[in-house]
């Protein structure tokens, strides 16, 4: 992952999501091999590898004992800042949880719960920032504040590093992309690029004529009158189709073209 | 330093937050056995030839109290932590195995020694007692208390259910504070009970605190040190080893 990314971690269950950012995290060893954080490595350098990194867990923990500015000052401390009292507030405002700072976590909503697991992740101003599965659970008003905090972390230069099984999220938000499978890499590459390289168009035609010209590209999923379906491959495969409709002198009354997305991807790659 | 002091500060609010139950309550139930014991025994029983009962007893309970609750401190705070899940605020924190273990160590023995106290203070309305030697009996209720807190956290680290946890309390800790010599003098025993006892570090512990209020005991002050302090590092040394490893906190 390069430094100022958001980037994209997907995979179904199991594929090991969560125990790879467990490794960089700390919160699990690897069997081989080694994981760097800015140049930190996470097991012999772990004091600066885990102060350049926050990470907000997929499970909804929290500390019964405390109000929300309590563990925030807490977490300050563990990472061994003192009156971080400034930050906290700012953190706080951003995520709506001013109103709650003097609430005891138990009195909180999941989705404030969340907010909170957020907040934590960040009072030590991370470079990086690991969420994992972040919207798993949360209502729509919240999804779209945080989405919009992180990328606001993001243009502010944040690494960010999402897992998720929401494909659309990924597609939204992420630069790059991994997909794991049972443990390894199957595609890593650009958004853009992975949209572009491996997904398929579904192209829907209403012509003035009951026939295609032959030959013609792509796959034909359905021919109904005059109204056909078709798989395309690529884009290019949409010029050519357009070059052999003008050549036969076919005039399109209706023209649909569905775009790729994420999770034609992730089907085909993980053989699903 | 700071994440040291910031996560001693944690678990000492986590105790001190819900005193009512980790407090007060167990200053109550040691004043109980003062009143139940005492009133069953006092007048049937001397020790060391010339020591009322009741007065006897005050030191091994106070004892008791502050072994119990220093365990309890810090195992019940390691398990709550792992089964709910919040443990993972520490472990991503640049926090060393050696802060970690200080802290929750520290904490346990500040609880077992308020609780300590405040049995103490509570048993001033029953017997008059006087520390005849106070630098034995501090020495040993804080090694004391560090080797139960260090023993708590031994289980903690060990447990993964609540169950496991209170199988450690009930067939460990228990048999050991009771069979330790907190209601009898180990030398009222037969032979066989006095052999075992012998082997049972909580009576050092027992014995060594009770010589600070009487200069007496069953055994050297300085033999029932070297015996606590030794099994206080050994305890350290297990925890320490498994927590640099991450064992059952860190896949």
């Amino acid at each position: 992952m390069e430094q100022g990314e958001f980037f994209g971690l997907l995979g179904p269950n199991g594929a090991g999501k969560t125990t790879l950012i467990n490794v960089i995290a700390g919160l699990a060893r690897a069997d081989s091999g080694s994981a760097r954080v800015m140049g930190a490595d996470v097991a012999r350098d772990y004091r600066r590898a885990r102060r350049m990194l926050g990470v907000v867990p997929q499970e909804l923990v929290f500390d019964p004992f405390f109000t929300v500015r309590e563990t925030l000052r807490l977490q300050s401390g563990y990472f061994g800042i003192r009156a971080n009292d400034a930050w906290i507030d700012e953190v706080m405002l951003h995520l709506d949880l001013a109103s709650k700072a003097d609430v005891n976590m138990r009195a909180l909503s999941g989705g404030m719960k969340r907010r909170v697991l957020v907040a934590q992740a960040l009072v030590h101003k991370p470079p990086v920032i690991v969420l994992d599965e972040p919207t798993a659970g949360v209502d729509v008003e919240l999804r779209q504040g945080l989405w919009q905090f992180v990328r606001r972390l993001n243009r502010d230069g944040h690494t960010i590093v999402l897992t998720t099984h929401y494909l659309e999220e990924a597609e939204t938000h992420c630069n790059r992309i991994a997909m794991l499978k049972a443990g390894r890499i199957v595609a890593l590459d650009s958004t853009r690029n992975l949209l572009d390289s491996f997904s398929g168009l579904e192209l829907r035609l209403r012509l003035d004529r009951d026939e295609l010209p032959q030959p013609f590209p792509g796959r034909m999923l359905s021919g109904e009158g005059s109204r056909f379906v078709l798989r395309l491959e690529h884009y290019r495969e949409l010029e050519v189709a357009l070059a052999r409709l003008r050549e036969a002198g076919a005039g399109i009354i209706e023209m649909e073209l569905e775009p790729p997305d994420l999770e034609d991807v992730f089907l085909r790659l993980t053989g699903r | 330093m700071r994440s040291f002091r910031t996560l001693l500060h944690k678990e000492l609010l986590r105790f001190w937050k819900v005193s009512v139950q980790t407090v007060a309550a167990p200053v109550l139930t040691a004043v109980l056995y003062l009143v139940v014991f005492a009133y069953a025994l006092e007048g049937r029983v001397r020790v060391y030839g010339s020591i009322p009962y009741t007065d006897f007893l005050v030191p091994g309970l106070v004892m008791m109290s502050v072994l119990q609750n220093a365990f309890a401190n810090s195992s019940s705070s390691l398990v709550q932590s792992k089964i709910t899940g919040n443990i993972v605020f520490v472990l991503l924190a640049p926090v060393s195995y050696l802060e970690f273990f200080g802290a929750y160590v520290l904490a346990s023995i500040i609880r077992g020694l308020v609780v300590g106290l405040g049995v103490l203070a509570v048993t001033f309305w029953f017997v008059n007692l006087r520390l005849q030697a106070p630098l034995w009996a501090l020495a040993f209720a804080l090694l004391g208390a560090g080797l139960l807190g260090a023993l708590g956290v031994l289980a903690g680290i060990l447990s993964e259910k609540i169950d496991q946890m209170a199988a450690f309390q009930n067939f460990v800790i228990m048999p050991l504070t009771f069979l330790s010599g907190v209601f009898y003098s180990i030398h009222s025993l037969p032979e066989f009970w006095l052999k075992l006892s012998h082997a049972n570090p909580f009576f050092y512990m027992i014995d060594g605190f009770r010589y600070g209020f009487f200069g007496l005991s069953d055994v050297p002050p300085a033999a029932s040190l070297a015996v606590v302090s030794t099994s206080l590092v050994a305890v350290s040394l297990a925890c320490l080893a498994l927590l640099k490893t991450g064992y059952r906190l860190r896949q």
